[in-house]
């Protein structure tokens, strides 16, 4: 039969009556909260970029470059030397079980024409397998075949930049563009992907098929040369299987013998981008842990303040007993200011944390993402703290004998 | 049946080895409609008698029962249920809340009793209106004179319709006329409304309101009869 109007209303009043000592005793869950709030946003925001980056990279993928070569005891760098062939991109596919998608490379920078617009962007020649190793669509138009492959057709596919610049608002399917003079006809346009991990513009980009740039545009020495091969695992749990498979098979089929270095290097971009993730995450964790114990602290300032008044209020606890507050009465009372203190304070911390977020990442440009969980988090977690540091003055203050109490000066 | 019936009551204390026997075996009965003052010396153990008529404290043995209710054996929470219901109590120093009016000190026993809010406002400005403090109701405690004061407190102790008033000292802090004025009203409260005063005190002319006088002394009663009119 307790009275929580009433005794929240008794709770307000006590509160109002010290304002300044209330509102600094907030003061600490406000920071604390805020401080929750702001680090899980910048981690959050760190994480989600990292991770927008793994996915517009293409997940499982992993590269196959050519290796250091030494030419008359000069060793060039990774690279310099086409080792790789369309041969080892196809046995690689058939060999390693590890894998689903290849897809060869051969590219380079080139000057595109189309009517009285150019470009130079970077052209890339390549498989149909490129589109799904990177996980990128076609908005408009089609993809090119194995057929275009085979025959060496004239056909492109454009990265939204280069549509951009080179036609404006015209439709460029079943255009004509010129790269280095030959004429191409442009089946699709590739979806919009932004920024790499590195801050390279990925949209600014021609596909096309890879014979064709083999025999077109940047004649190789070797027919049938490529400058890398871009590799899909089956899964993330497939990556390094896959890696030491085609390892194993590359340098078979290069004739590398037991001592020798390997002509070819290969990467695992994913695997990279992941430990990237998994620092932020650990930075994110580091943050919110610290910002957690600034709670404790506010927690325990609230507690302090608590007793404070208890003690101060001795007096008025004898009245209230006198007249038949029982012991739940006084313990709500001192328990729902405390948490009245560390709410109002959770929901000050809550609007300074969400605006700190949204001044950091407009200042210091870092991305900050406010979820809705950590927003739950702070303020669930200040709630906690208010009735754990607010029990044990509660409970002191119900305990007091009302003889004393009233007699208390 | 009497209202408070009191059967070899006694409380000690221990003080290192030495037990001190505050109250040592008192027995005696008032009814309902007795005006009784409780007169003794500092350390009689008239305080701690009172004390434990109301429920603050409890006896180290015998019995004590209210209304027939052996209260001697209750929980804390238990005798803070009697008290909010049957007792109401007066102190010396008028122990109102402060920053806190007149009207919401009266409302508070009725805080501790689920009574809904339209209710408590009722019945605390008619106890209000009954102690002659209507158009008060809004003064916080430091508005008031002392006598006003005593007044919010007695009304306090009214709004429960306790059939007890246990009262401290009550003149203690206030001059004479006004002392009067406080004991005219406990009288008009005991006559009309056949409300049970106890009334704690070391002044003659304070006691000579009641109609039973009780003496204490080294912790036992040592006289207890109808009150000398001067």
């Amino acid at each position: 039969m307790i009275n929580i109007p009433s005794t929240v209303k008794i709770s307000v009043r006590a509160l109002r009556v010290n304002k300044m000592r209330s509102a600094l005793t907030m003061l600490g869950i406000i920071i604390g909260v805020a401080a929750v709030i702001t680090m899980l946003a910048v981690g959050t925001g760190a994480r989600q970029k990292i991770g927008e980056q793994i996915a517009s990279m293409g997940s499982n993928q992993l590269i196959v470059l050519p290796g250091a070569s030494t030419s008359g005891g000069a060793r060039m760098g990774a690279g310099s030397q086409m080792t790789l062939s369309m041969g080892d991109a196809e046995a690689i596919l058939k060999e390693c079980p590890a894998v689903s998608y290849v897809a060869p490379v051969l590219g380079g920078v080139a000057q595109v024409i189309y009517g009285n617009q150019n470009w130079s962007t970077s052209v890339t020649g390549t498989t149909p397998g490129m589109l799904v190793v990177r996980d990128w669509q076609i908005s408009e138009g089609r993809s090119f075949t194995d057929d275009d492959v085979r025959g060496a057709t004239k056909v492109c596919l454009l990265g939204q930049t280069v549509v951009e610049n080179l036609f404006g608002s015209i439709d460029p399917i079943g255009q004509i563009v010129r790269i280095k003079k030959v004429p191409f006809t442009v089946i699709g346009v590739l979806d919009r992907k932004g920024q790499s991990p590195n801050g390279q513009d990925q949209d600014d980009t021609i596909y096309i098929p890879v014979t064709t740039a083999q025999k077109k545009i940047f004649g190789t020495t070797f027919p049938g040369m490529v400058r890398i091969i871009m590799v899909k695992a089956k899964g993330a749990e497939e990556l390094s299987q896959a890696q030491k498979q085609i390892t194993e098979l590359i340098r078979q089929r290069h004739r590398i013998g037991q001592k020798q270095d390997d002509d070819f290097t290969v990467r695992n971009l994913t695997q990279m981008m992941q430990a990237s993730e998994q620092s932020a995450r650990v930075m994110a964790l580091l943050l919110g842990s610290i910002a957690g114990v600034s709670l404790l602290v506010g927690g325990i300032g609230i507690m302090n303040i608590m007793l404070v008044s208890v003690t101060e209020r001795t007096r008025e606890i004898g009245i209230r007993m006198a007249v038949g507050a029982k012991t739940w009465d006084i313990r709500l009372q001192f328990l729902i200011e405390a948490l009245i203190l560390s709410l109002i304070g959770g929901g000050v911390g809550i609007l300074i944390g969400v605006s700190g977020s949204q001044v950091l990442s407009n200042l210091a440009g870092w991305p900050t993402i406010v979820s809705m969980s950590s927003i739950f988090l702070a303020f669930s977690f200040s709630g906690v703290v208010g009735i754990f540091f607010g029990f044990y003055p509660a409970m002191k203050a119900s305990l007091l004998d009302p003889i004393e109490a009233l007699r208390y000066e | 049946m009497s209202l408070i019936e009191v059967q070899d009551i006694s409380k000690n204390y221990n003080l290192g080895d030495v037990q001190v026997c505050a109250l040592c075996g008192v027995s005696l009965s008032m009814d309902k409609g007795d005006f009784v003052a409780v007169m003794g010396q500092s350390g009689s153990g008239k305080s701690t008698f009172m004390n434990i008529l109301g429920c603050l404290d409890k006896p180290t043995s015998g019995r004590y029962s209210l209304e027939g209710v052996d209260v001697s054996e209750l929980s804390r929470d238990e005798l803070a249920v009697i008290r909010n219901k049957k007792i109401g109590f007066v102190f010396q120093g008028f122990n109102l809340l402060s920053r806190t009016s007149a009207l919401e000190n009266v409302e508070l026993p009725m805080l501790y009793n689920g009574l809904p809010a339209k209710d408590r406002k009722e019945l605390a400005m008619a106890a209000l209106k009954t102690v002659g403090l209507s158009g008060r109701e809004n003064h916080h405690p430091n508005q008031l004179s002392g006598g006003q004061q005593q007044r919010v407190a007695i009304a306090r102790a009214l709004v429960n319709k306790a059939p007890l008033i246990l009262a401290d000292e009550p003149t203690g802090n206030l001059d004479t006329k006004t002392s009067r004025e406080i004991m005219d009203l406990f009288v008009t409260l005991n006559e009309e409304s056949d409300i049970t005063v106890i009334i704690v005190t070391h002044e003659p002319d304070i006691a000579v309101f009641s109609k039973r006088t009780i003496r204490f002394l080294d912790g036992r009663v040592v006289s207890d009869g109808q009150t000398v009119k001067l």
